[in-house]
């Protein structure tokens, strides 16, 4: 079965002047057409078996004396292949910011606090729907050095690999309503039409009474076509 | 209650520069276990091994420090340890590893590995998935190896790379006192460019 190719009219491209480093990280010369062989239609093999007990819930996979600070929120959300087909026991690999917009990687030089009990880093997996959801607490704006008072907007970042190495996936999930989006580079070098899908719902649905809140997260892989085609 | 209901593929988005905690804890020393690590090989696994060093270079011919390299390749028989394959791999083999290059003085990846047999016409290769901050979206590429000339002359995806480009997917195998190094950079940009492919 073929895997879907990749869709440019939905991805950013590798060189985005805005996005600085791209300018000398993105490749320039055309991709090389590659036909689809066993190679791409295999891949990592990541489900249920690499989520450890409190993996899915970082208010607490790192907790030394207490929760962290911060407003709780659940995210969940289905994974899909272009058909809308869910995509089954799959790995998603999830990092953040802490609540006051500092990374606890030790090259991030923010002038924020870390918060000793919260890592940032966590993953679950999705069910037999394609459905998955994690506990965390809502990542801070933090200031970047891409152009003079440059802040990201409050993101996630999810690491999915889907059935094959071509569906593979890295992206970031924004909040519905920051005002740090129309001005944010990376979000803005995505194509225009595609840019919702990084945005996340407010889900009253899915916020717990007295507990967090909830936002929606759906994600369309690669892949699949309606009709498998045999080589 | 509709989410937010895409209509087509997630964009990708940048893995950033603070990937490592999430994604390689255990390589750069953070409390939470790895699902990967830069080997795919334990004792048990059957084949010849080698370790795949290389650096990642910008277009200024700068090693970059914060480049995350996944590898994803067939055993020495050339089996995948995947569903899809109907031949099964030998014991503890997943064919896959991950590292980062932040950890290492000169920036370098290293991989511990077996060297992949090939399959169905194609040379032995192994597939890499390249990430980085300042790149929106990963990019592919594969890793031949040099000293395979026969295979690699017969290989159709080889076939289909610019002659004078094939240059920039072929490992240089080298012997060490560690044992069987391969060299393998890749050049983001520039003349010698790597080849990116289109998967």
């Amino acid at each position: 079965m073929n895997t879907t190719p990749r869709d440019w009219e939905s991805h950013p491209p590798f060189i985005h002047p805005d996005y600085k480093s791209t300018v000398l990280r993105g490749p320039t010369k055309p991709l090389v057409p590659l036909p689809e062989g066993l190679s791409e239609r295999t891949g990592p093999v990541f489900g249920h078996d690499a989520v450890g007990p409190l993996d899915a819930d970082l208010t607490r996979n790192s907790a030394k004396n207490g929760e962290p600070l911060g407003e709780r929120i659940i995210v969940t959300g289905r994974v899909t292949d272009e058909a809308g087909r869910p995509v089954p026991d799959t790995l998603v690999e999830v990092w953040q910011a802490n609540a006051a917009g500092r990374y606890v990687h030790a090259t991030d030089q923010h002038d924020a606090p870390l918060d000793p009990n919260f890592l940032g880093a966590g993953r679950c997996a999705t069910d037999a729907k394609g459905v998955y959801s994690f506990k965390t607490v809502k990542p801070g704006a933090y200031p970047w050095p891409n152009h003079p008072n440059a802040w990201r907007p409050n993101h996630i970042h999810l690491s999915l690999f889907g059935p094959t190495i071509a569906t593979r996936l890295v992206t970031q999930m924004y909040f519905p309503g920051d005002p740090l989006l129309p001005l944010d580079p990376i979000f803005l070098g995505t194509p225009e039409k595609a840019r919702d899908r990084l945005v996340a719902q407010f889900s009253l649905d899915v916020t717990q009474p007295d507990y967090a809140l909830g936002y929606i997260f759906d994600i369309v892989l690669r892949g699949s076509n309606a009709t498998p085609m045999e080589n | 209650m509709a989410g937010n209901t895409p209509k087509g593929q997630t964009p990708s988005q940048t893995v950033g520069p603070y990937f490592a905690y999430g994604l390689t804890p255990e390589q750069y020393n953070y409390p939470l276990a790895s699902i990967a690590h830069g080997h795919t090989v334990d004792d048990e696994t059957e084949g010849e091994r080698i370790r795949i060093v290389g650096r990642v270079f910008d277009g200024a011919d700068k090693p970059i420090g914060d480049a995350m390299i996944e590898i994803w390749q067939a055993d020495a028989q050339g089996r995948y340890a995947h569903p899809a394959d109907p031949n099964r791999p030998n014991a503890a083999f997943t064919g896959f590893a991950r590292t980062g290059t932040g950890t290492d003085p000169q920036n370098r990846f290293v991989f511990d590995t077996i060297k992949p047999g090939g399959r169905d016409g194609q040379a032995p290769h192994v597939n890499v998935i390249v990430m980085m901050r300042g790149l929106l979206t990963h990019a592919y590429t594969r890793i031949y190896f040099a000293d395979e000339e026969a295979a690699n002359a017969a290989d159709p995806v080889l076939a289909g790379v610019p002659a004078d480009r094939r240059d920039t997917l072929l490992a240089k195998r080298e012997e060490t006192s560690y044992g069987t190094v391969y060299r393998f950079d890749i050049r983001m940009q520039g003349d010698s460019e790597t080849v990116f492919f289109a998967v």
